[in-house]
């Protein structure tokens, strides 16, 4: 143990199966000190599973990951020690106060009593929760239970903390909050990894973003290096039925790089206007009428769309346990 | 539960300082959060005593005239096999609580944290032990009402109240394996009865077992609910009690031996 600190999280060819499920099929990825890494796929791609043994709640099947330099298989007690994590569902006692919830966390990771109160206090505050203290989480809705949940996996401090899918199930408002509430701790220095299958959401916390699918790693990069990708411009043309859209994508081939998703064509270019102007040409020409047209920046969809073919939140099925 | 990890040296300096995790103290956290979920919830601890309530009412005034046992008055005869019976079905809600946090993700936060692994079966066994005798003492009192004399000693009836709640204390282990089990807390409540009904009325808590036909009285003679009753009705009846309450305390010791490590190695493994 010389020389440069380990990262802060390291993920080495780590595979798991359920049978014939395989979840993790060699992913690999690293978390330098004080960053945040966005794992981003779809329900099923495998990122949950990552998460859960990198938490040492589950073994992996070949590999070996590490928090801090340590092997959380063979030296979990220290593992937990050092780390946070609040899943994805909301892991509150319905029938404790908010008060009470995050006392037991500090109880059960065995901090001096006079620093479990003062961290209650100063988290409940932080998270904007201090007015419903001593409220029952029964009472709590959807946003202020995720909150208080990030909230109970930062009571002993832990230096690397995971967040599986925090926002999913929030209302635009409860994210956006919540997002507020992330950057603010990963602006106090704490290493994240943090899984979502919102685009936006990687982009927004994110320094870095591996991008996994059907428990591969598929891409890696910061959130503009993977949209360089693709080019400077979108051109997106949507149509009314598949038909039409299926014979514009025909004829738009040479105008640039071209993907069909369902009722719209999307051709990522490098000269936005010029580019434009000519797909107006060639789908007039054709008397094909789009409903909508639009030239954009290229968000993550459209990295999602291109590296897997579909798109990132179209697949709904949960399959990793 | 040892810690061997806590004892090695540190290899970087950003790792968070191990506290040596303490079986019993996380065991008491544990339990303080689950009577506080009792106290919460009186209304469950309510619903949890109307059934044998019920059924002592039941069997005091409307089977028990049809029910003849010698020697001795039926209500007597009929509250040892009451209480087990009541802590029996009582020991359900350990597995539908357990079955409950890991549907919630609890289960995930509790084995995320650097706590006693079995800390988390205890504290909950040790929270429902609490409640069970309240539950006793509220059948007691139910007892003493309807005409229950008990003819034992005051230390030999408290030695009854004890194998009681030793005996549910023992079926919370068993029912954290169901609970542990089952995918969710409707489904542990669903697996448990069958395993409960016959254990309960296929032994000598209601009527004698000389009254069933043979190949039934096998199963009754050999089972640990009629070891328990047996064993508390001896004692609280007033008499010879040292072989019964011998073999209810075999079975007592039996199968917390056999169900705790089951219940705390599934608990680890548990998704």
């Amino acid at each position: 143990m010389s020389g440069t600190p380990p990262p802060a999280i390291r993920a080495v060819d780590l595979y798991k199966s359920w049978g014939d499920v395989h979840a993790l099929i060699g992913v690999s990825f690293e978390v330098p000190t004080g960053t945040v890494l966005g794992l981003l796929g779809p329900n099923g791609a495998g990122k949950t599973t990552a998460v859960r043994i990198l938490t040492t709640l589950l073994k992996p099947d070949r590999g070996t990951a590490e928090v801090l330099g340590l092997d959380v298989t063979r030296e979990p007690m220290r593992t937990r020690a050092s780390i946070g994590l609040a899943g994805q569902y909301a892991a509150l006692d319905e029938n404790l106060t908010a008060r009470e919830n995050l006392r037991l966390v500090g109880r059960l990771t065995h901090l001096p009593p006079a620093r479990i109160l003062r961290q209650a206090d100063s988290l409940l505050e932080r998270f904007a929760l201090a007015d419903a203290s001593d409220r029952l989480v029964r009472t709590f809705s959807g946003g202020m239970r995720r909150r208080l949940d990030v909230a109970a996996a930062l009571v002993h401090e832990p230096p690397v903390l995971f967040l599986d899918e925090p926002t999913t199930g929030l209302d635009i408002e409860g994210r956006t909050e919540l997002w507020a509430f992330i950057e603010e701790l990963v602006g106090a220095g704490t290493t994240l990894l943090l899984t979502t299958q919102y685009l936006e959401e990687a982009d927004r916390l994110a320094d870095r973003i591996v991008v996994i699918d059907h428990g591969r790693v598929i891409a890696e990069g910061t959130a503009s290096e993977l949209k360089a990708h693709l080019g400077a411009t979108v051109i997106e043309v949507a149509f009314d039925d598949h038909e039409h859209a299926r014979r514009a994508a025909a004829e738009l081939g040479g105008v640039g790089e071209l993907t069909l998703d369902g009722k719209a064509v999307r051709v990522n270019v490098v000269d936005g206007a010029p580019a434009m102007l000519e797909t107006v040409r060639i789908l007039d020409a054709e008397h094909l009428e789009p409903r909508t047209m639009a030239l954009r920046e290229p968000t993550l969809d459209d990295v999602f769309l291109e590296l897997t073919g579909h798109a990132a939140e179209a697949d709904r099925e949960e399959v990793s346990p | 539960m040892s810690a061997p990890a806590a004892t090695l040296a540190p290899p970087s300096p950003t790792v968070t300082r191990l506290a040596r995790p303490h079986v019993v103290g996380d065991a008491l956290t544990i339990a303080w959060r689950n009577l506080l979920n009792i106290r919460r919830n009186p209304q469950l601890l309510v619903f949890a005593t109307i059934q044998p309530v019920i059924f002592v009412l039941m069997f005091r005034y409307v089977f028990g005239g049809a029910i003849h046992v010698t020697g001795v008055s039926y209500v007597d005869y009929l509250m040892p096999g009451i209480f087990v019976q009541t802590v029996v079905f009582g020991s359900l809600t350990t597995g539908v609580g357990l079955a409950e946090d890991l549907q919630k993700g609890l289960v995930d936060r509790f084995r995320s944290l650097p706590m006693a692994r079995s800390a988390v079966l205890v504290g909950r066994t040790l929270a429902d032990l609490v409640r069970n005798v309240f539950v006793v003492i509220l059948m007691c009192v139910v007892g003493l009402a309807v005409g229950w004399r008990p003819g034992g000693s005051l230390p030999e009836i408290v030695a009854g109240v004890g194998l009681v709640l030793g005996f549910a204390y023992s079926l919370s282990w068993l029912f954290a394996i169901v609970g542990l089990s089952a995918r969710d807390s409707e489904t542990a409540q669903a697996a448990s009865f069958p395993i409960l009904a016959p254990l309960v009325f296929a032994s000598s808590a209601f009527v004698p077992i000389s009254s069933m036909p043979g190949w039934l009285q096998v199963f009754a003679n050999h089972q640990p609910v009629s070891a328990i009753v047996n064993a508390v009705r001896a004692l609280t009846l007033g008499g010879a009690a040292a072989s019964q309450v011998f073999a209810a305390l075999a079975w007592i010791v039996g199968i917390v031996a056999i169900c705790a490590p089951i219940a705390v190695s599934r608990y680890r493994r548990a998704v």
